[in-house]
């Protein structure tokens, strides 16, 4: 019986110091599995973004869950500490009314009984009851908002989000909000196009895969927006895994032993999606971020199987970019007591 | 649309704007607004034309902040396959019809400190849109428009209530001509420059504006082929294992659509590079139509663009 | 933190050789031994070429660039700059970009600092990369943004690298920022700060 996210209540939980997050079985089940296969294979494998599947993250266009709230004061933390997450290059601001509009819109129609948009021309009320959040405001005009357009709603959106400006057949960095991100500057990589700031990924472009990615990208038309999911794992559930914070959380990559791997240690699956935004004609690519522990995944055989058989496959350099050197074989000896040698079945889904 | 969702509209209007161009609106059939856009955005227009579905893409020229009513002006092309004729002769208000979301190839640098901007006849109609969008965001601009003659200037007389000394507008039968040269030679730094409208204006200002030293990436141009008539032909489809024969009024895109097989696209003018196909065996000539491939792509015979291009001899296969 | 091998490195700016277009005006900016690249062009260009251009030239070592700075001022060219530091240049150069009308096509030639600062003030008065030509002579030394404190460390020529102003030892990757002017550096030794990898002389 598929459970909707709706059903769950918001948790109290903390990504950092004592770290409380912990997922509900419930939100364990509708987690978007990235493993199609047993082995591991670098693809792109974009989709359009449409048919939610009950009971999945997919279910919404933007994805709510109970993790909603507390994610929302750890982002507010990392930007008290770190302005610099945030940032819009000045061409870039009918963009962020554009991703206002969406994630508005999309919220509203999706889950009516969190939030409600009423709008009589350009003066709009937004309600946010999660957040404790009633807003009036003139859409168009800054100064009617405590924040820039963008800042102001990805403070209220799960997930990082990078506002990318199409020019000259390329795509260009020119703002975002970047609190959770795997290991990446917004502040460096702000203003490079789609090849420069996918310069230090290993192999993809020898393989031509960021040509044919960005082929695709361009041609993502309004109204059919497109996914696709990306992993890697971390230790603790720390959302703020930011380059300008690796000398502080970076000794915590040594701290995995055979004893606390199965509930230290993380799957970290970012559910990438891609929106033509109307009058800026950026596109707006949100990267929403799903932590299941080693002992999550081993409440679904499958996935326990799947992701033992995944690891024992990565090619080195991928393990090494992803920085899974000091944990990689207590994490294939930990899982390897879920796999029976058996073939799984076919797709991500559990059985 | 095949795989990608489009819109349900109803025409609401057909205007005679002159002697050749006809302004048709489109509301939603649901009453719902339509799509916000962007300046330059155009739509593909599916008509249901007898046994035929044509796709054809037109700029949209209403302000795209305007979202009850999209308009497009569509010149008369008595030499065409079909597509300007059909919107002409066979659409009228009231009718269903279905369109694409808007795409945008030509859209405004929003970096620019300036916009130049050229149209030349029909060419207008992005234009129109993208004024809009500039004065709402008080954009710095101005635009130089040339047509054949007074009557086929269309929406000159708007232009000038709505723009003043930053419209100026050039008659052939008045011996009256953009001078290019001087323009490109005078802009500040940081300055984009537009240019939509017949083939030989497109030619001359990206020829111009190289000799003047700008950047590729600062000149933008609006070039959709036309998918012109022909001889028939046969392709054979590998991947889909069919064979198909292509029309004299149809394109080998249109032809791969009514066999049912989905292709990509967005512009269906040779201009986006979205339908790009591997071409795995031919035996005759390619003959290509498009403003995507590059020489050495043509040269190499591997490559074809489906929604312009065409063939002729005995055989050719595609990886589709 | 990862080190990813050169061969993938698509953000690292590659530098060509200088070769004259067609263009409305032409503004050289050069240091040290750069200045020879103007010199052996000018062989091969009309003798009023110059009459168009402007030429920013940076003299960090007076005492051996003498005749560079004869050569220079024998062109004839009515706008010549003669300065001490990349940073008293700059100033210039972006007053006199401000001033020009498209069609203006900008030569670097010289160290890696003078080629990331010149090209950054050009971006930051509106020019496209494509208007900016760059050859390399000289100083390979780097300018270093460091991820975690934000200060730029200029002509580091050792990896790993202190940052001059947080005082971590920074891994200096082979990413490279055109705003920034700067490559990025990420601390090498997190995960054990007592593992103190040697540093080794390689951006000289």
């Amino acid at each position: 019986m598929a459970t909707s996210a709706k059903d769950l209540p918001f948790r109290e939980e903390t990504f950092r110091d004592d770290f409380t997050f912990k997922n509900s079985p419930e939100t364990v089940l509708r987690a978007p599995f990235p493993f199609d296969k047993d082995s591991y294979m670098y693809a792109v494998n974009m989709e359009l973004h449409r048919d939610g599947r009950p009971g999945t993250a997919y279910e919404a266009p933007i994805d709510v869950d109970e993790h909603y709230v507390s994610e929302m004061k750890d982002r507010a933390l990392v930007l008290d500490e770190d302005p610099l997450r945030y940032q819009s290059l000045p061409h870039m601001t009918l963009a962020g009314w554009d991703t206002l509009e969406l994630l508005m819109t999309c919220k509203a129609e999706t889950y009516p009984e969190w939030f409600s948009l009423t709008r009589d021309g350009d003066n709009w009320h937004w309600v946010n009851r999660p957040m404790g959040i009633d807003q009036h405001f003139v859409f168009g005009d800054e100064s009617t908002l405590p924040y820039a357009p963008l800042e102001y709603i990805t403070r209220q959106a799960q997930g990082d989000f990078c506002v990318l400006d199409e020019r000259d057949g390329n795509l260009w960095m020119d703002a975002g909000m970047v609190t959770t991100q795997a290991d990446w500057s917004l502040d460096f990589d702000i203003g490079m196009n789609f090849f420069e700031w996918h310069a230090p990924v290993p192999l993809a472009h020898e393989k031509g895969i960021f040509k044919r990615a960005l082929k695709y990208l361009l041609s993502i038309q309004q109204g059919n927006p497109a996914r696709r999911l990306n992993w890697t794992m971390t230790v603790n559930p720390r959302l703020d895994t930011s380059p300008e914070n690796y000398h502080i959380w970076g000794p915590e990559n040594t701290h995995i032993t055979p004893e606390n791997v199965a509930d230290k240690l993380f799957l970290r699956i970012e559910l990438q999606s891609f929106w033509r935004l109307p009058r800026s004609n950026a596109l707006l690519f949100p990267i929403r971020c799903y932590f299941l522990s080693m002992r999550d995944l081993s409440t679904v055989p499958k996935w326990a199987t799947r992701m033992h058989r995944v690891l024992q496959t990565l090619p080195p350099e991928i393990a090494s970019y992803k920085g899974l050197d000091n944990y990689r074989e207590i994490a294939i000896n930990w899982l390897s007591q879920f796999d029976d040698g058996k073939p799984t079945s076919e797709g991500p889904h559990p059985d | 649309m095949s795989m990608l969702a489009s819109l349900d509209v109803v025409v609401t209007d057909v205007v005679t704007v002159n002697s050749l161009i006809k302004r048709f609106h489109f509301a939603r059939a649901d009453g719902s607004p339509l799509p916000a856009f962007s300046g330059g955005a155009h739509i593909v227009i599916e008509m249901q034309d007898g046994d035929t579905i044509r796709r054809t893409p037109y700029s949209l020229m209403s302000s795209p902040l305007n979202t009850q009513d999209y308009q497009v002006s569509i010149r008369r092309d008595d030499e065409g396959r079909g597509g300007s004729l059909f919107m002409h002769n066979k659409v009228t208000k009231g009718m269903s019809m279905k369109i694409g979301y808007p795409a945008n190839l030509f859209s405004l640098d929003k970096r620019a400190p300036k916009h130049l901007m050229f149209a030349g006849g029909i060419g207008i109609t992005p234009f129109l849109a993208q004024i809009h969008q500039l004065i709402k965001t008080n954009g710095n601009f101005e635009l130089h428009y040339s047509a054949r003659n007074e009557e086929l200037g269309a929406y000159s007389e708007e232009l000038k209530q709505l723009l003043g000394h930053r419209l100026h507008v050039y008659y052939d039968d008045q011996d009256q001509r953009i001078d290019f040269d001087a323009l490109l030679s005078s802009q500040p730094t940081g300055t984009h420059v537009y240019v939509c409208g017949p083939a030989p204006m497109i030619e001359h200002v990206i020829q111009r504006s190289a000799a003047h030293g700008w950047p590729d990436a600062h000149v933008h141009f609006e070039h959709f082929a036309k998918a012109p008539p022909g001889e028939a032909f046969t392709v054979e489809l590998q991947t889909s294992n069919k064979k198909i024969e292509v029309g004299e009024n149809q394109s080998m895109l249109e032809a791969m659509e009514a066999a049912g097989v989905d292709a990509p696209y967005l512009c269906r003018g040779g201009a986006c590079g979205q339908c790009e196909t591997n071409v795995l065996e031919c035996d005759g000539n390619l003959q290509h139509e498009d403003h995507w491939l590059e020489d050495d792509e043509r040269a190499s015979g591997k490559k074809v663009m489906p929604c312009v291009s065409r063939f002729k001899g005995s055989r050719l296969v595609l990886d589709r | 933190m990862s080190q990813p091998d050169d061969s993938a490195i698509l953000s690292r700016p590659r530098y060509g050789t200088l070769s004259p277009v067609e263009a409305n005006f032409h503004v050289f900016v050069a240091d040290d031994s750069g200045g020879e690249t103007i010199l052996s062009l000018a062989q091969s260009l009309p003798d009023d070429f110059f009459n168009n251009a402007e030429i920013i030239y940076v003299n960090t070592d007076s005492e051996n660039n003498q005749s560079v700075i004869d050569g220079l001022e024998a062109l004839g060219c009515p706008r010549l700059y003669i300065g001490p530091s990349i940073a008293a240049a700059l100033p210039r150069l972006r007053t006199s970009l401000d001033r020009m009308r498209m069609g203006t096509q900008v030569y670097l030639s010289g160290s890696e600092s003078l080629l990331g600062m010149a090209t950054m003030t050009a971006m930051e008065a509106g020019l496209d990369h494509q208007a900016l030509q760059t050859e390399h002579r000289g100083s390979l030394a780097r300018r270093v943004q460091c991820v975690h404190c934000k200060g730029i460390t200029e002509n580091v020529t050792t990896q790993p690298a202190d940052c001059d102003h947080c005082g971590l030892l920074l891994f200096v990757r082979d990413h490279y920022s055109r705003r920034a002017a700067a490559f990025q550096g990420v601390n090498i030794n997190a995960e054990d700060p007592s593992d103190v990898p040697a540093k080794e002389e390689i951006y000289s």
